[in-house]
């Protein structure tokens, strides 16, 4: 039986299997894939001793990291369900089940949809949720950036060399993103900002040709290609269903990383932690790793 | 028979990579086609697959898009 079983490779879960194994752990780490939601950004300037870094080249530096310790990763496998039964934890995933004393649930969370007519029928179509992936393919193409915060204004930076025309679509009266962010956008003579501007529809024929949105209450026909939504994250907790979680599904967890359940802890973007960060989500990964080791001491494992 | 393989992607894009290091990985020879930098190629792309996003597998004039192992296994045969 595995000491510990770790759903998630991002920042979190990466973190939490390195102090783990260090620890010499029975160890599994499950994941649909390696960086999480990390290897999608594009400029990573606010993690320690990187003063740049992409958001793929640091999930390489993950990769390296978890392989050079031997960390055993089950690659692509998600989580399906989790029990606890006596004294183990059970889990369950798309592959088979397995029995551990503890799991972390490091699963992290996935973009929020913006729910307007057309998003669903033109995704991949012009419709996308990741600039770092399908950015290149809009050279030349005037595309819309749905959102105000980090994401949003990461996507419009990677794309001021690429695309002629950006339209930063932003439903409050302010962006929200890191100030230094803010003032490299507005320097830029290619983005144009829309506040207090909520998206109607996204429509086109076989590709999205245009969105209609309503600022100030006036409606807008903008012309365009591609809209890339970045309007926040949802944690993909749906399949915790035993643990307690808040309004918002994130796993509610105390100091030490334990969830409602005994001998499941949780960390990261999944969880009710303040800050949806990379270094905030793998110092959480550390002192999950470090709380399951106590738990696996007092328990005399 | 080794089957003809194309795989057209972005260098950023992670899931591109895990495809290409998949294929690797099982003893497959490709072609790689970097979208961002040929335009040509990702019309192309757009054609065949009738959508944007990457990466896209052309496995002897099947298309699939995404990382999806499965279907990628099974259209390479045994």
């Amino acid at each position: 039986m595995h000491d510990l079983i770790i759903a998630g490779a991002g920042p979190a879960g990466i973190t939490a299997s390195i102090y783990a194994v260090r620890k010499r752990m029975n160890l599994l780490v499950i994941s649909r894939d390696i960086g999480g939601q990390a290897a999608l950004s594009g400029e990573i300037a606010n993690y320690t001793g990187y003063q740049f870094i992409s958001g793929p080249e640091l999930a390489l530096k993950f990769q390296e990291h978890i392989n050079a310790f031997g960390v055993k990763l089950k690659l692509p496998e998600e989580a399906r369900d989790i029990k606890r039964e006596d004294n183990r934890i059970r889990l369950f995933t798309d592959k088979g089940e397995y029995l551990a004393r503890t799991v972390i649930i490091a699963t992290g969370s996935h973009p929020r949809l913006l729910n307007v007519r057309g998003e669903r029928e033109f995704k991949n179509k012009g419709v996308t949720y990741c600039a770092t992936c399908d950015g290149p393919l809009f050279k030349d193409k005037a595309i819309a950036i749905i959102g105000g915060g980090n994401s949003a204004l990461d996507a419009a930076l990677q794309m001021i060399n690429i695309s002629p025309k950006i339209y930063i679509i932003d439903i409050s009266p302010q962006l929200s993103a890191d100030s230094i962010m803010i003032e490299k956008v507005l320097k830029s003579t290619n983005i144009e900002i829309l506040n207090n501007t909520k998206v109607e529809r996204i429509y086109g024929d076989i590709f999205v040709k245009g969105i209609e949105v309503e600022k100030d209450g006036r409606p807008l026909d903008l012309k365009l290609q591609g809209v890339f939504i970045e309007i926040g994250l949802i944690p993909n907790s749906d399949f915790a269903k035993v643990v307690k979680k808040n309004n918002s599904e994130e796993i509610i967890i105390d100091h030490s990383n334990q969830t409602s359940v005994e001998g499941i802890f949780a960390c990261g973007d999944v969880t009710n932690v303040q800050e949806k960060q990379i270094i905030v989500a793998c110092g959480e990964g550390a002192k999950a790793a470090l709380s399951v080791f106590n738990y696996l001491s007092v328990h005399n494992y | 028979m080794n089957k003809q393989v194309k795989v057209y992607s972005t260098h950023t894009c992670p899931y591109c990579k895990a495809t290409k290091q998949f294929l690797k990985d099982s003893g497959i020879e490709f072609e790689d086609i970097d979208v961002s930098v040929d335009q040509k190629a990702a019309e192309e792309m757009i054609q065949k697959s009738g959508q944007m996003g990457v990466p896209v597998l052309d496995i002897e004039g099947q298309i699939i898009v995404g990382f999806d192992k499965e279907t990628i296994s099974k259209a390479l045969g045994p």
